[in-house]
């Protein structure tokens, strides 16, 4: 059954008619020709179609489409300015935080939804006491991108990346590391 | 997947008007576990009626005391909310054991509580399920039953219900607010979900139409709690065991109070009562603790592969209880 919705993709408003049974990433892959997000497992299990939605990170393989009419979705391709890379991208580069890539779109939008997460304040498994600030610790860093799994292994070079922004973080004040969602959608 | 109509439910009431009067139409909350059972052939549905925007997703104190959590409130909201954090640490501690942060964040309180069993015979539609197909017979019994259940199983089903949300709700004596098509009602979680008998197809005494709205959590009282959940591995994966253990104490090192319910061992979250029973009053020591565990798991069955559920399931409850009433020394 089609029906006809609008994304707003990477900053930029689409329109699209889908059938109810589209799952977010096959509208972004199949209809808008986004193909940052990766299928890989296509049950919530591997992490890698992770994108922003309304500024916060899902497994895009599971969520239908329809049911986003009007949402903000950000992508790994819109993460950074125009041609400039996302500070999470360069880390990604500096660190060789990636061997085949497959995963990593999903790796930095996640890392990306962990630290507006983490600077928000919310826990994890591992976080010690209610109340106080995070700090992102390596053994946080992993428990929150527990989410993405890396067939290639590449995860001590993504906690390095990661921490790295997190240090550049902590020493300025601008927050770059989570944009708002770019569209008038957001929450 | 066969083709579904969808609609966005403008309020609860017409979320349940539309899901009750459509034999096949389902409620679409976060859609983690639902998307899936679409795409595996699971849930087949004529109409999907979207409760995600739903004005159901606060949580507040009210005047009693009692904290009301709304249906659609996120898993990731939920753990992170201060009244939460802070007066139900065992709820917040279950959350944030389940599933990865991508997936709390569409998780809602409903849909965890309504998920369904991770059962692999379940989610492969090529074998005989009792549960997705009454009748065909139990694919499990006989086959690998590595994750199944060892307490309140059939000779129809041995599954175990997955939500860690959940485990720590029943020991928390929390309440399901539902809506249906002829009004509210609240049931008590523990009596929430069903043992499977010979109609392992209902995982719980809801009607088709019956909305959840909210869960209610008693007021909180001086107590510890803890969750502890045991996996293959480290981080985001299912429950082997799990156990939640809500305990209030006396000066004098008895036990005043005690809750508490394990997850991956029954096709509900399991309430220890017998355990309880035993704890209540009793000095809290090891070999009370050791006692009460095995009293709970007499009953206790294996079907093979699931053996080690059960020293698991003791030693587990042991630790938690140790943990709980403050380090008894492990002697
Ligand atoms: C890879 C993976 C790992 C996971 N690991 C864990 C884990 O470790 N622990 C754990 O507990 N969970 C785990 N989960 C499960 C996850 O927590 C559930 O999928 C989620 O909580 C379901 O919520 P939802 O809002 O997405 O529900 P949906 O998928 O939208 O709905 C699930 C079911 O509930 C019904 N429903 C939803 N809301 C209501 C309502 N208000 N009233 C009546 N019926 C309703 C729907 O009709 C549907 O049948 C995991 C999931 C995945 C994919
Ligand atoms: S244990 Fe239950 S869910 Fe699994 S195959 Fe048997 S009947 Fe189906
Ligand atoms: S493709 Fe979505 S989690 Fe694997
Ligand atoms: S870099 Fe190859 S899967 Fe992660």
């Amino acid at each position: 059954m089609d029906v006809q919705i609008t994304l707003i993709v990477d900053g930029a408003e689409r329109s699209l008619t889908v059938d109810t049974r589209t799952t977010l990433l096959d509208a972004l892959r199949d209809r808008l020709a986004v193909t940052s997000p990766k299928k890989g497992c296509d049950h919530g299990q591997c992490g890698s179609c992770t994108v922003l939605l309304e500024g916060r990170r899902v497994t895009s393989c599971l969520v239908l489409a329809v049911a986003q009419d009007g949402a903000d979705v950000t992508t790994a391709q819109g993460l950074g300015e125009g041609e400039q890379l996302h500070p999470m991208q360069e880390a990604f580069l500096d660190r060789d935080g990636f061997q085949c890539g497959f995963c990593t779109p999903g790796q930095v939008c996640s890392a990306v939804g962990m630290l507006r997460e983490a600077a928000q304040g919310h826990p994890s498994h591992v976080t010690a006491d209610a109340g106080a600030p995070v700090e992102l610790t390596d053994e946080e860093i992993r428990e929150r991108m527990s989410g993405n799994l890396c067939r290639c292994g590449a995860y001590v070079n993504i906690v390095a990346a990661i921490r790295d922004v997190t240090a550049k973080e902590a020493a300025s004040t601008t927050g770059v590391a989570a944009p708002a969602p770019k569209g008038s959608a957001g929450s | 997947m066969k083709p579904f109509e969808y609609r966005r439910a403008e309020d609860p009431a017409d979320a349940v008007a539309a899901v009750a009067g459509e034999p096949d139409a389902m409620f679409l909350a976060g859609g983690t576990n639902l998307v899936d059972h679409l795409k595996l052939g699971i849930a087949n549905p004529d109409l999907l009626v979207d409760i995600s925007r739903l004005p159901l997703n606060g949580v507040e104190e009210l005047p009693d005391g009692r904290v009301r959590i709304g249906a659609t409130v996120r898993n990731s909201d939920l753990a992170a909310h201060p009244l939460i954090r802070e007066r139900y640490r065992v709820l917040s501690q279950a959350l944030l054991a389940g599933a990865s942060g991508q997936l709390r964040n569409m998780a809602t309180t409903g849909g965890n509580l309504l998920q369904r069993t991770r059962c692999l015979y379940f989610q492969d539609v090529t074998t005989p399920c009792n549960k997705r197909e009454p009748g065909t017979g139990c694919s499990a019994i006989g086959g690998y039953t590595r994750n199944h259940a060892i307490l309140g199983a059939s000779e129809a089903c041995v599954a175990v219900h997955p939500s860690d949300m959940a485990v720590a709700m029943a020991a928390l004596d929390a309440e399901v607010v539902v809506r249906g098509p002829s009004g509210e009602r609240n049931i008590p979680l523990a009596g929430f979900h069903r043992l499977p008998g010979d109609k392992p197809e209902r995982d719980t005494v809801l009607e088709h139409g019956e909305l959840v709205t909210a869960v209610l959590l008693p007021p909180a009282t001086q107590s510890h709690s803890a969750y502890r959940k045991v996996r293959d591995r480290a981080s985001y994966a299912f429950a082997l065991v799990s156990v939640a253990a809500v305990v209030s104490m006396n000066g004098d090192g008895t036990i005043r109070e005690v809750r508490m319910a394990l997850g991956g061992v029954a096709h509900k979250p399991w309430r220890a009562e017998r355990a309880e029973a035993i704890l209540r009053g009793a000095q809290a020591s090891e070999e009370n603790f050791r006692r009460a565990a095995e009293a709970e798991l007499e009953s206790a069955s294996a079907l093979g592969d699931n053996a080690f559920k059960i020293p698991m399931a003791r030693n587990t409850m042991v630790a938690v209880l140790r943990e709980v009433t403050g380090g008894i020394s492990n002697v």
